[in-house]
C-alpha cells in the first residue's frame, strides 16, 4: 500500500478546498440558509406539521442530503476531471500506485468535504429551527455512507466526461431532479398512491428516507430497505470504477 | 505533412550551394533491428557489458481508431546512458514513452524496467522511473515546493526537503520555490516539470521533448543538468526534433519512423558507418567542363565552374583524395584553396526516415 501516495492526494485535494473555500463552503451554507428562510420560516409557518415535526425542522434532513448529493458528486467529479483536462493526471497514472489508492485519496478528499459541508450545515440549521436527533451514530453512518456513495458516483462522471458540459449535465439533469423530487421537502406519504409508487423508484428517496429516520424516527420505507438501497448503490459504483481502471477506459486509451 | 517536404530543405541531392547539407548516400547495409529484445552482445561496446535496464519486446500498440503507432518494437536500454529517439512527428516516440511509464496500455509486447514487467510489477518499475512529458502539464495554482513535494509523496518516498530543496536549486528554481507556477515563463515551468520527475529520485529519466520551445541558452543550460545526471549514475531516454541535441548529448541513437525502430546505434559508431565526407576544391580558373581523364571519379562542378565537389567515405578502404590531386595536376586543373564537410546526424536522420 503507497499510504504516502494516497495521504499526497488526499492533501492535494484537501488543499484545493480551502484555496476555494468560498466557493467550495461558503455558497452552499448561504444557499441552504436561504431554503430556511423561504420553506422554512415564510412559508413554512404557513404548513402544518408533517408527522409531527414541524416543517421547518422535517425539511433539515432533506436539505443537508441535497447539499451533500450535489457536493459529492461535484467535488469528485472535478477532481478527476481537472487534471485530466490540464494533462497533469499523467503523474498519477505514471506513479507507482494502485487504482483503488487513486480512488481512496480523491474520493476520500470529495467525500471528506461533503461530510464537513454537512456538518455546517446542520449547525447552521440549528440556529434556524429547534433540532434533535434520535440516534446521532446512524446520522452519521447515512452521512458518510451518502458521501462516499455519491463521490464515487462523481468520480465515475469526471472520467466519463470529455468536455465541461458533460461535467455538468448529470448532476444538472438527473441529480438535483432526482434529489428534489425524492422527499426533500415532503414526505412521499403526501403523495396521491400513484405518484407514490413512481417516487419509490427514486434511489433518493431512500438516502433521504433513511437519514430523517436517524433524526425524528419517521420515515418512508423502513430503514433497513434505506441501508441496502444506499450500499447497493455503492456497490454498482465500486464495479463501474473496477470496470473503468480495468480496462484503462477514457484514461489510459 | 510529407516527409520529404519536410525536411526537403536539408535533404538536397546534387545541391552544390549547400555545403553542409550534402547527400548522404544510403548505406547497403543499414543495421535494422529486429531481433530478440534482450541485447546481443556486440564485441568492443561498452553499452554491450551492462546490463539493460529498460527492455522492450515485441511491443505493439493499436489506438481505437484502428491507427497502429506501434508496431513489434524490440528495444534495449543500457544502464547509466544517455540514448536519443530521434522521429518525425507521429512516429511513436510519445507514445513508446508512454506504454513504458504507464500511462497507455500496451496492445501486445512486454516491457521490463529494471527486470520488472511494467504490468504486473507496476510499483516497483514506475518507482525508477522519471518522466518528464512533451506538453507543459502543471498545476497552475500549486507553489513550486507543493507541486515538487507533491510528486515525490505520489512516487511513495518520505518527504525529504532537502533533496527538494538541492533538486530545484540546481535547476535555478529555489528563488522561485514560493511562486504559483502559473507566474513562471515558460522555460521554468519546463525546469518545474523536471524537478517533478527528479523529486523521487528515479534511476531513469525519460525527458520527451526537453528542449522544445526553450530559447538557446536555457537549452545549454538544461544539456548541463542532463550531463549532471548521467555523472550521478541516472540513465536518460530523451526524444528530440533537434538533431543537434542528440548529437552533442547522447551515447546511442535510436531512431523511430511510422511506429517501427529503424535503428539502434552507437552515436559514433554511426556517425562513422554512416558518415560520408565532401571535399570541395576551389579552382584558380573555371573550368566548363571535365577533362576524361577525370571521367571515374563522382564529381561534381558548381558555382559555374568555380568549384569542384568530391564526395568519398570515410570508412572505404581509399578514400581517393591521393590520386584525385594527381589525376588533377596532371589535367592541369589548378585550386587555389579546399575544404572538407562532414555529414551530420541530422543527412543521416533524414536519409534513415526518408528510406524507411
Amino acid at each position: 500500500m503507497n499510504h504516502r501516495a494516497i495521504r499526497a492526494i488526499y492533501l492535494f485535494e484537501m488543499a484545493r478546498t480551502w484555496r476555494t473555500l468560498l466557493q467550495s463552503i461558503v455558497s452552499p451554507v448561504v444557499s441552504t440558509s436561504l431554503y430556511f428562510v423561504v420553506f422554512g420560516a415564510a412559508i413554512g409557518s404557513r404548513i402544518s406539521q408533517v408527522e409531527g415535526v414541524s416543517y421547518g425542522t422535517f425539511i433539515v434532513p432533506g436539505l443537508i442530503m441535497l447539499s451533500v448529493l450535489t457536493q459529492s458528486i461535484a467535488n469528485a467529479s472535478f477532481g478527476i476531471y481537472f487534471p485530466k483536462f490540464t494533462g497533469t493526471i499523467y503523474e498519477i497514472l505514471s506513479a507507482p500506485i494502485s487504482y483503488f489508492e487513486i480512488v481512496i485519496g480523491y474520493v476520500g478528499a470529495a467525500a471528506t468535504k461533503s461530510i464537513i459541508l454537512g456538518l455546517i450545515i446542520l449547525a447552521t440549521a440549528g440556529l434556524f429551527v429547534p433540532l434533535h436527533i434520535h440516534h446521532p451514530v446512524w446520522m452519521l453512518a447515512f452521512l458518510v455512507l451518502t458521501a462516499v456513495t455519491f463521490s464515487l458516483f462523481g468520480f465515475i462522471i469526471g472520467i466519463w466526461a470529455d468536455g465541461f458540459e458533460k461535467l455538468q449535465m448529470i448532476p444538472m439533469l438527473v441529480v438535483t431532479p432526482l434529489t428534489f423530487l425524492g422527499g426533500s421537502f415532503y414526505s412521499i406519504d403526501m403523495l396521491p398512491p400513484a405518484w407514490r409508487s413512481i417516487a419509490l423508484l427514486n434511489p433518493v428517496v431512500y438516502l433521504i428516507s433513511g437519514f430523517r429516520w436517524s433524526f425524528y424516527e419517521i420515515a418512508d420505507v423502513s430503514i433497513a430497505v434505506s441501508v441496502g438501497m444506499t450500499l447497493a448503490f455503492l456497490v454498482i459504483c465500486l464495479v463501474v470504477i473496477w470496470w473503468i481502471f480495468r480496462t484503462g477506459y477514457r484514461l489510459k486509451n | 505533412m510529407p516527409l520529404n517536404g519536410l525536411f526537403s530543405d536539408h535533404f538536397s541531392p546534387g545541391n552544390c550551394g549547400a555545403a553542409s547539407a550534402f547527400l548522404f548516400q544510403g548505406s547497403a547495409d543499414l543495421p535494422i533491428r529486429t531481433g530478440p529484445a534482450l541485447p546481443l552482445p556486440q564485441p568492443f561496446s561498452l553499452a554491450a557489458i551492462m546490463p539493460s535496464i529498460i527492455s522492450v519486446a515485441n511491443l505493439s500498440k493499436t489506438y481505437g481508431s484502428g491507427f497502429k503507432a506501434l508496431k513489434n518494437v524490440n528495444l534495449d536500454i543500457k544502464r547509466g546512458e544517455i540514448f536519443a529517439l530521434l522521429g518525425p512527428n507521429g512516429a511513436g516516440k510519445t507514445t513508446l514513452i508512454s506504454i513504458i511509464c504507464g500511462i497507455a496500455n500496451p496492445s501486445e509486447g512486454r516491457v521490463l524496467v529494471g527486470g520488472e514487467d511494467i504490468q504486473t510489477s507496476y510499483r516497483k518499475a514506475r518507482s525508477l522511473i522519471g518522466l518528464v512529458p512533451q506538453e507543459l502539464h502543471t498545476d497552475a495554482f500549486e507553489s513550486v515546493w507543493a507541486t515538487v513535494s507533491f510528486s515525490r509523496g505520489l512516487f511513495g518516498k518520505p518527504k525529504n526537503p532537502a533533496h527538494i530543496e538541492k533538486v530545484l536549486k540546481d535547476l535555478s528554481l529555489w528563488d522561485k520555490k514560493d511562486n504559483k507556477i502559473i507566474t513562471l515563463s515558460g522555460g521554468m515551468k519546463r525546469r518545474v516539470m523536471i524537478a517533478k520527475a527528479l523529486s523521487h529520485e528515479p534511476q531513469i529519466l525519460f525527458l520527451d521533448e526537453p528542449t522544445a520551445g526553450v530559447d538557446v541558452e536555457l537549452r545549454k543550460g538544461m544539456w548541463e543538468v542532463v550531463r549532471g545526471l548521467q555523472q550521478s549514475g541516472v540513465t536518460i531516454i530523451l526524444t528530440t526534433h533537434y538533431i543537434e541535441e542528440a548529437e552533442e548529448m547522447a551515447d546511442r541513437i535510436g531512431v523511430i519512423n511510422k511506429g517501427e525502430i529503424v535503428l539502434v546505434e552507437d552515436k559514433t559508431t554511426l556517425m562513422q558507418k554512416l558518415g560520408r565526407k565532401r571535399l570541395t576544391l576551389h579552382l584558380q580558373n573555371k573550368v566548363t567542363s571535365l577533362p576524361e581523364s577525370l571521367a571515374h571519379y563522382e564529381l561534381e562542378l558548381c558555382d559555374e565552374g568555380a568549384t569542384l565537389v568530391y564526395d568519398y567515405d570515410t570508412q572505404g578502404e581509399r578514400t581517393g583524395i591521393t590520386s584525385l590531386l594527381g589525376d588533377l595536376r596532371t589535367a592541369g586543373i589548378r585550386f587555389n584553396d579546399l575544404d572538407t564537410t562532414q555529414s551530420s546526424l541530422e543527412d543521416i536522420f533524414v536519409d534513415l526516415v526518408r528510406t524507411s
